[in-house]
């Protein structure tokens, strides 16, 4: 619902809408390709755009699920650890695999247990869906532990990524990764942005809204759920191997657990459900607000701040700002920035 | 294999299961208490917990007599519950079940890290005064404390069920729980009955924090058993008290059984995990649980 009053009123607003909706993104890109790593220095790259983009990535992965086709799923983190993982033996076990075609079949992978995961949704609704999805998340955590193969054996299930070399090229150093990520982003978030508007992103939308109306107009409901969890699974395994790879390179099944399912349903709910923006600025959010919090916890409070007191205060405050966004902006930061963007440009228009 | 097979062994597993079942049963009537007469899923309920054991060991750690300490507690419980309802749920009325659902996600976010915030981090010891020994029942061996802990559930339900039956305010609950408008057409004060409830689910919160500290010792991790009653619901449906218990008795057992005989082929370490896929395959057959409420659709 959001999605189509906040398209509504852009178009009203604007008249050449179709231009400057293609013309922002477009600038946004060309920014973060040629400017960002002009003037980016290593900790912009290393702690911020880097989580930024994977977990952008992963958020619009989920939105297509529960945004759009209204299934909420607590088992995001699995996804992103299956896509790592799957990414990491499909680059060591079959020789002279390009890395591209590694990340696309890892992508397959984690869409296939998106898939078998999704079964439930044949039958459940809301709640039960709700916790059905966390059997996924702790059954993937639970295999990627036991099971020492899926880590080449390594004793504490810790993964390192292979060198990122696309064609020959070679994309090392923070601001190559950042590129490499950045890449993958973009083209993954474009494609999601095609499909949420074409027919079949359609078809999510009708589904979250009334499924029983929605059967009745002929849309064969069992299989377009099911797609919805395979395409999203697939851009969440993708964001897992931008996780791995190209942010932290050693990753472990422990850091795909819960709290990070929990992590990008936030990003989603923060930055708005149903839109593609939204993931984008509820990542940003996310990524740069416990690093803010704690510069300013040592900022005014000194050495006084431990890092255990640290820690609480930012589940406490991120915590918060859930509530108060649930209450105050429910359609998340995209409606804020609309509005904004809508007054200074009435602004604009009356001076 | 069936000649050799150990019944005895097998029946002290089935007892410390459904024992251990009954432990989950305790959370999930909280959960039912609050999903039965406002429709939301209270994923805080495990913070509760935590927050409600935290405080009862800090006060008697600080030297407060037992009793004592448990009144304070439950005090703090019942000003938590109305608070929660002022503060996030009502400004949240008529929104979706989903949306409730999050607000109690980042609400568990806030009192997981107020109650370590205020009571510290470290692991505190809880000693209710059962020991933990093995008693001999029927020729089984079965803890002396998780019969405490059945005999305090059984309480508790018989409790429950009393004040729903026979008492006035009991009789409102299941009013609203039935339906909301006509309660509210009657003239029943919805907002003071949703404080009740989520009185009386901090205080099933503080016994299960007890009887889980005890068990588990007071720390983070407590707020986890959340997870372990989310199955649970699934399996008994979310609105029904008589589900939890049932369903809680019933992935307790299965959850034992399935590692000590099954677990094997798995490598071990199936708990978990094994619950939600008892859960799921139930669902599958029975998709609104096993006494849930039957979804009626209109378009």
């Amino acid at each position: 619902m959001s999605a189509i009053t906040t398209d509504l009123s852009a178009t009203e607003l604007s008249k050449g809408a179709n231009l400057s909706s293609w013309l922002a993104p477009l600038i946004v890109v060309a920014f973060a390709y040629i400017v960002v790593p002009l003037i980016g220095g290593s900790y912009l790259f290393e702690a911020i755009l880097l989580p930024f983009l994977a977990l952008s990535l992963a958020g619009v992965g989920l939105n297509i699920l529960t945004g759009y086709a209204g299934q909420v799923s607590l088992g995001s983190a699995a996804f992103m650890a299956a896509g790592a993982f799957a990414a990491y033996n499909f680059n060591l076990r079959v020789e002279g695999l390009p890395l591209v075609a590694s990340i696309v079949l890892s992508g397959i992978v984690a869409a296939a247990i998106g898939i078998v995961f999704g079964l439930p949704s044949l039958r459940l609704r809301g709640f039960y869906l709700a916790v059905s999805t966390l059997a996924a998340q702790f059954f993937v955590q639970w295999a990627l532990t036991k099971f020492s193969w899926f880590s080449n054996d390594s004793a504490s299930g810790v993964i390192d990524a292979p060198k990122l070399c696309i064609a020959g090229f070679e994309f090392d150093g923070a601001v190559g990764r950042y590129l490499f990520a950045l890449t993958v982003v973009v083209i993954l978030t474009f494609l999601a942005y095609r499909l949420v508007s074409s027919q079949t992103g359609r078809n999510f939308i009708a589904i979250r809204d009334n499924e029983i109306a929605a059967r009745i107009i002929g849309i064969p409901v069992l299989r377009t759920k099911l797609l919805a969890f395979a395409i999203s699974s697939f851009i969440i395994g993708v964001a897992g191997v931008i996780w791995a790879f190209a942010y932290l390179r050693t990753v472990e099944p422990a850091g795909f657990d819960l709290d990070r399912s929990f992590q990008i349903l936030f990003i989603i709910i923060i930055g708005g459900l149903a839109s593609i923006r939204g993931a984008f600025l509820g990542a940003a959010l996310i990524v740069v607000f416990p690093l803010a919090l704690s510069r300013l916890g040592n900022f005014l409070l000194g050495d006084v701040f431990d890092s255990g007191v640290l820690d609480m205060s930012q589940r406490i405050v991120l915590g918060a700002l859930i509530i108060l966004f649930l209450i105050l902006e429910p359609d998340g930061l995209v409606a804020l920035w609309d509005r904004v963007r809508r007054r200074l440009l009435l602004a604009w228009q009356s001076s | 294999m069936i000649a050799d097979f150990d019944y005895q062994f097998f029946l002290e597993v089935l007892t410390g299961g459904l024992l251990s079942g009954v432990m989950y049963s305790l959370v999930a009537i909280g959960f039912v208490l609050i999903y039965k007469t406002s429709g939301v899923l209270n994923f805080a309920q495990g913070a509760l917990l935590l927050f409600a054991a935290l405080t009862f060991v800090s006060l008697v750690e600080r030297g407060m007599p037992f009793a004592l300490a448990l009144a304070v507690t439950f005090a703090v419980m019942v000003a938590l519950g109305i608070g929660i309802e002022r503060a996030v749920l009502r400004p949240l009325t008529n929104k979706p079940p989903i949306t409730l659902f999050m607000a109690t996600l980042g609400l568990s976010y806030i009192i997981e890290g107020a109650a370590q915030l205020i009571w510290g981090t470290q692991v505190h010891g809880l000693e209710l005064g059962i020991e933990d020994v093995p008693l001999e029942v029927g020729g089984v061996l079965v803890s002396q404390f998780d019969i405490f802990a059945a005999a305090v559930a059984a309480a508790m339900v018989l409790l429950l069920s009393l004040f729903f039956r026979y008492t006035r305010i009991g009789l409102s609950f299941r009013a609203v729980a039935d339906d909301q408008f006509a309660a509210l057409a009657v003239g029943l004060r919805l907002p003071l009955i949703w404080a009740g409830v989520w009185a009386a689910a901090g205080l099933v919160a503080l016994v299960a924090g007890l009887l889980w500290g005890a068990r588990l010792g007071v720390q983070f991790s407590l707020s986890l058993v959340v997870l372990k009653a989310l199955p649970v619901l699934v399996l008994g449906g979310f609105d029904s008290i008589l589900g939890a218990i049932v369903g809680g008795l019933l992935i307790g057992a299965s959850e034992k059984l399935a590692e000590v005989y099954i677990g094997d082929y798995f490598g071990g370490g199936i708990e978990s995990w094994f619950a939600y896929v008892v859960a799921l395959v139930f669902l599958l057959i029975r998709p609104s649980g096993l006494f849930g409420q039957k979804l009626v659709e209109r378009v």
